[in-house]
């Protein structure tokens, strides 16, 4: 019969290409879905709590920044969290390791190895001041551009809050 | 003309075949098995000083079945260009006791590990530079689980408890 060569053939076909996808994905770039509004406005800035899933932004992250680890303030990144590592969550970056950052409340050191993230929307946005600095080894890639909804498309630029970072 | 064309078919063929051989081995390397060359007094004397080459797996640590005593590959919380093996002594929710430092006193602090970090020690307390430094590490830099030795061919086997 034909049939189970056929059926290895598309399988063989599948494979390859699943296995280059997911090489591409992890070295290179992938998209992804943004949710929540905690980057708002920079990524979903309707504030609507039954956001459905069609209508997040979408996002290129770019994985060339795992060669180096080398960021700089106001990076868009994509981590995993320091408390569930299944999650993910998109922050920007606020500090850099040896910053010092300003709180509301103190002065925190951002240590070796480590940076500090918050959200563009303070007010809604669990980050960097609620679970401390986070290593740079969960560090999953770099937001470069939006791609979905059309008229947003565009490169997510560099925001650097003022008076808040005294570098080292 | 027609020479350029059968050689640059080839290449373009050879070419295919390089790319997949890569993939797969990139995805072998960073979801199934991968070895590591590891060196440092850390963890005498269970691996040596001058360096052995271990096999790493990367499955049990996805799908959640690692335990204290595990030995495992992480990314360093202080350097992430840098991996550290050492031992994992507690999980999430249990509570650790240690000293310090035991070449010079006997005093010791005790914390429990928060919800998604382990506790990792190197097993030559002397001179490791582990959780009792840096603190839990985040469950998410745990990148495998070391199971066994294969250089040097004196000491090839599987690591017990």
């Amino acid at each position: 019969m034909g049939t189970p060569s056929v059926l290895w053939n598309v399988a063989k076909k599948c494979f390859t290409v699943g296995v280059i996808t997911l090489t591409v994905s992890d070295l290179f770039a992938s998209i992804v879905p943004v949710r929540g509004a905690s980057m708002s406005p920079t990524f979903n800035p309707k504030t609507n709590s039954l956001l459905d899933s069609l209508s997040d932004d979408r996002v290129l992250v770019e994985k060339l920044c795992l060669r180096n680890y080398k960021f700089s303030h106001g990076d868009v990144i994509v981590f995993s969290s320091p408390n569930n590592h299944k999650e993910k969550h998109v922050k920007r970056i606020v500090g850099l390791p040896g910053d010092w950052v300003g709180t509301i409340y103190d002065v925190v050191h951002v240590p070796e190895g480590h940076c500090w993230v918050e959200g563009d929307n303070s007010a809604s946005s669990l980050d960097s001041r609620s679970f401390g600095p986070v290593p740079l080894g969960l560090v999953k890639g770099r937001i470069t551009h939006i791609l979905w909804p059309p008229q947003r498309v565009g490169s997510v630029d560099r925001k650097i809050p003022q008076n808040r970072v005294s570098s080292s | 003309m027609r020479q350029w064309k059968i050689i640059a078919k080839e290449a373009m063929a050879r070419a295919s075949i390089i790319t997949k051989f890569l993939c797969v081995l990139h995805v072998t390397n960073s979801y199934v098995l991968s070895s590591n060359h590891v060196l440092g007094p850390s963890m005498l004397p269970t691996l040596s000083v001058t360096g052995d080459v271990v096999l790493v797996e990367h499955i049990s640590h996805r799908l959640g079945k690692l335990g204290s005593g595990d030995l495992v590959l992480v990314r360093s919380p202080l350097d992430p260009k840098k991996s550290l093996t050492k031992r994992i002594v507690a999980m999430e929710g249990d509570k650790v006791t240690f000293s310090l430092d035991p070449s010079r006193s006997h005093s010791s602090r005790s914390l429990v590990v928060p919800k998604g970090h382990v506790w990792i020690q190197g097993d030559n307390l002397y001179v490791s530079r582990d959780s009792r430094q840096f603190g839990p590490l985040p469950y998410g830099l745990i990148e495998g689980k070391v199971f066994m030795r294969v250089w040097p061919p004196s000491s090839f086997g599987f690591f017990g408890q």
